[in-house]
């Protein structure tokens, strides 16, 4: 009888995952890293267009600004592709890209081909930092403010809604810094 | 008018379902003909009402009626009219109308074509389906009805989506979902048999040749999607393991192992508990990949807009519908389970082992697809699981059904020697290596990838060819076309072999900057930009590279990539321009102006070598699957069955 009802039973616990997944699905696309409200990790890496030079996440300290992790493998960030323009265009703070374990060819490849839109990529092709900063998947987006701290995430593709979304966080914490 | 016209006809497809659902399970439990009969009648007209609703839906988008919601997402005054048919399909709602079709249509064919079947099996197999179209009619109705109004209706509609305006894309979903429904009748049949607690091997005879339909579209449709993301989306890749597209695989995968039980199982009686497992998860993870598209549970390029109560909705319906079928599974299947038994060397293993390596690469997808959920929620840290798993666990799992296939075919039911099976086999296999080594030498193609897919892919070839050889000498009448589908198809995974081999092996790349007449040589060819243009369609317009391609100073070929802007909606696309050929397609598509002034642009140039062999390995899957199904011998089988159950009732009335 066990046998016969462990199909039953797997069934069940499938069901079980879908059902939190869905519960949690917008929590986790939201705001689910522990590292949100905490400084962002220093880490210090190459850049993509000049790989012997490296930049650090502390750089940017004393300015809002925005990280976006991609990959060229990432389907996704092709969809997202014209909305981190507009992003980088209309926001006013640097977007910077974060080049996530892919290769160096193909990542330039892609950018021909859909347009660098970013300030600069930093590129962790082992994925190590990424760990660090607690990437969950790309696309993925950062915003981070003067003081260095992670402020939001978001994560999967840039919409209309999103970037929406993202202006009006990015107006706010620009207000912070001005106070 | 028309709009509410289509609400009712679906309202009544709705309640003829539920009478479907209830009445001729009712008279199949009480033994009442007329009862049981119902079921035909309710059939035809739920099929009507259904295509009803749909033609509906056609007409309100053909004459732009932007008063509905449906139609004011996903379409536009400039859509041209054969998108604004297929744009039916283009999003979330008019997708299940189409779903609910065909499975009415299926519904139909069932009826119509198993007339001889007996009466109460019959009556049961559409209940069961009945159910099922219930559940996606309430769907509809209560969470994505179509039909909806926007009152004060928007002048014009937003547009639907540029990825879907095109060829490929007008087939892909219904094909896709002819496959997805179509399991559903397998999985009608199976619970109908386990219902009936009938001798099991004779429902597997009668939903053979639906499940090897089910299976050769899903096939088209699964390669249909395939080459339309080849040449839509700009890239050059061919499958992206993307968790939508996973979500059609994997029923494939179930699917596979399915058409190979159902044989053992009919043949020998073995494993006849598997087979029902087997055609009740097929169904059921159709399900879940409507349920993965459209809950947000996983973001993919695919989703539609995503909705928690749909996603709800979906998952309460899987829970109802498979788990009242493992259920019942669970009940009765100790009555079922009468296998005969075999030798460790005989067909029956080998299928199994089909078997054993398709489910396991099925849980693997399945797996890889849900990995994100689980290590989120086990707060495991975060892995990411990317083409560079899946690519590596195939290899591992299909290496062995690759090396076995061919023998299947040659072993004996029950009993047999390796030897007797190895044996006529080993002339292939040599010759399939040298030959693998030739045609890479020749194609001068030296890597470990294009070796061995050379060699699996030929092997696969000769190796059936070799059974048809063998088969033809020793009967005169020719193979009867079951058996010549199933070399037809073991040949098809060969060629399909080849193909992706090559192309992951000995792909040519290039990207380069070009300005007007300036020309670049890739590979032996020689690309010449002639000059960048604006072309305009009818709601788009595009930069156009007009190109011609010359080898050894001849001009064989003018190609012209687009780099569209879609009006309505501002999104750009990639229009790739291809020379497409059995040994190598050429593909040109266009990256970023670099210079204005200069008309400047960068260009990427592929030659992607055997590429079509992917496809058409997948078309020579579902062409066999086809000759499979209208083998003679299903017809004569239920003529027969249909004359031993006259002679059963007359034998009960005497």
């Amino acid at each position: 009888m066990i046998r016969l009802l462990l199909p039953l039973v797997t069934f069940v616990g499938l069901i079980g995952l879908l059902i939190i997944g869905m519960q949690t699905a917008d929590e986790r696309k939201l705001v689910d890293s522990p590292l949100v409200g905490r400084p962002i990790p220093n880490l210090v890496l190459p850049q993509l267009h000049q790989p012997a030079k490296t930049t650090s996440t502390a750089d940017r300290l004393g300015e809002v600004w925005v990280l976006n992790v991609w990959g060229s493998w990432c389907q996704s960030c092709r969809i997202e592709h014209p909305y981190v323009g507009r992003l980088a265009k209309e926001s006013g703070v640097p977007v910077v890209g974060f080049n996530w374990k892919d290769e160096r060819d193909d990542a330039l490849r892609w950018l021909s081909q859909f347009g660098d839109v970013w300030a600069y990529h930093m590129v962790d092709y082992e994925g190590r930092s990424a760990i660090d900063l607690g990437v969950y998947g790309a696309p993925e987006t950062f915003l981070i403010d003067h003081r260095g701290i992670i402020r939001h995430k978001h994560i999967g593709p840039i919409d209309e809604t999103i970037l929406g979304d993202l202006m009006a966080r990015i107006q706010r914490l620009q207000q912070e810094v001005g106070a | 008018m028309i709009a509410e016209l289509g609400q009712v006809f679906l309202s009544l497809a709705l309640i003829l379902a539920l009478v479907l659902s209830v009445v001729p399970l009712y008279g199949a439990y009480k033994n009442r003909p007329a009862l049981m009969a119902m079921a035909h009648t309710l059939v035809i007209g739920h099929f009507v009402f259904a295509l009803a609703a749909y033609i509906a839906l056609s007409i309100v988008f053909f004459n732009h009626d932007f008063t509905v919601t449906y139609v004011a997402t996903n379409s536009n005054l400039l859509l041209p009219w054969y998108y604004r048919l297929s744009a039916v399909w283009g999003g979330h709602e008019g997708s299940l109308l189409l779903w609910i079709l065909m499975l009415a249509g299926w519904m139909l064919l069932v009826s119509l074509l198993s007339r001889s079947l007996p009466r109460a099996f019959i009556a049961r197999v559409l209940a069961v389906m009945g159910m099922i179209s219930v559940g996606f009619l309430l769907f509809t109705l209560l969470t994505s009805n179509p039909f909806d109004r926007l009152i004060p209706g928007p002048l014009d509609g937003q547009d639907l989506n540029p990825l879907l305006q095109d060829p490929g894309m007008i087939f892909h979903p219904p094909l896709l979902y002819m496959g997805y429904v179509g399991f559903a009748v397998a999985f009608g049949f199976a619970i109908a048999g386990l219902l009936g607690g009938r001798v099991e091997s004779e429902w597997v005879k009668w939903s053979r040749p639906w499940t090897l339909m089910a299976w050769a579209f899903l096939t088209v449709g699964i390669a249909l999607g395939s080459w339309w993301a080849y040449y839509e989306l700009g890239w050059g890749g061919w499958w992206f393991w993307d968790p939508v597209e996973n979500a059609s695989f994997i029923p494939w995968l179930i699917g596979t192992a399915l058409i190979h039980s159902q044989a053992v199982t009919e043949k020998r009686g073995a494993f006849p508990a598997w087979t029902i497992l087997l055609a009740i998860a097929a169904f059921s993870m159709s399900l879940l990949g409507t349920f993965l598209v459209r809950s947000g549970v996983l973001t993919s390029v695919h989703a539609f807009a995503n909705d928690p109560e749909r996603g709800m909705f979906i998952l309460g319906f899987m829970i109802v519908v498979t788990g009242g079928a493992l259920l019942l599974y669970a009940l009765r299947a100790p009555r079922i389970m009468t296998g005969k038994g075999f030798d460790f060397m005989s067909r029956e293993s080998l299928l199994l082992l089909n078997n054993v390596f398709f489910t396991v690469s099925a849980a693997m997808v399945l797996l890889g697809t849900l990995y994100p959920l689980i290590i989120d929620m086990m707060g495991w840290g975060q892995i990411s699981v990317g083409p560079p798993y899946f690519g590596a666990m195939f290899v591992l799992l299909m290496t062995p059904v690759v090396l076995l296939m061919p023998l299947g075919p040659f072993s004996r039911w029950g009993k047999d020697e390796l030897w007797r099976v190895v044996f006529p086999l080993l002339g292939s296999l040599v010759l399939s290596l040298v030959a693998a080594l030739i045609i890479v030498a020749w194609l001068d193609a030296w890597s470990a990838r294009a070796i061995t897919g050379w060699m699996g892919g030929l092997w696969l070839i000769f190796g059936s060819f070799h059974y048809l050889f063998d088969r033809q000498k020793r009967s005169r009448f020719g193979l009867p076309r079951h058996q010549l589908g199933m070399i037809m198809a073991h040949a098809g995974v060969g060629v399909f072999i080849i193909g992706v081999a090559m192309v992951e092996s000995a792909t040519y790349e290039r990207d380069v900057r070009l300005t007007p007449q300036e020309s670049v040589s890739v590979a032996g060819y020689e690309f010449t930009l002639l000059e960048v243009v604006s072309v305009k369609g009818p709601n788009w317009i595009a930069d156009e590279a007009r190109f011609t391609i010359s080898k050894d100073g001849e001009v064989i070929q003018e190609m012209a990539p687009q780099k569209r802007l879609y009006h309505r909606s501002g999104q750009t696309m990639t229009q790739v321009a291809l020379r497409p050929g059995l040994f190598k397609d050429l593909y040109i598509a266009m990256g970023e102006e670099l210079d204005a002034q200069s008309n400047a642009w960068s260009i990427r140039i592929h030659i992607k070598p055997f590429i079509r062999w992917i496809w058409g390995g997948a078309l020579l899957l579902a062409l066999g699957a086809t000759l499979a199904a209208t083998d003679r011998r299903y017809r004569l089988q239920q003529r027969q069955s249909a004359t031993e159950g006259v002679d059963a009732s007359a034998a009960s009335s005497a």
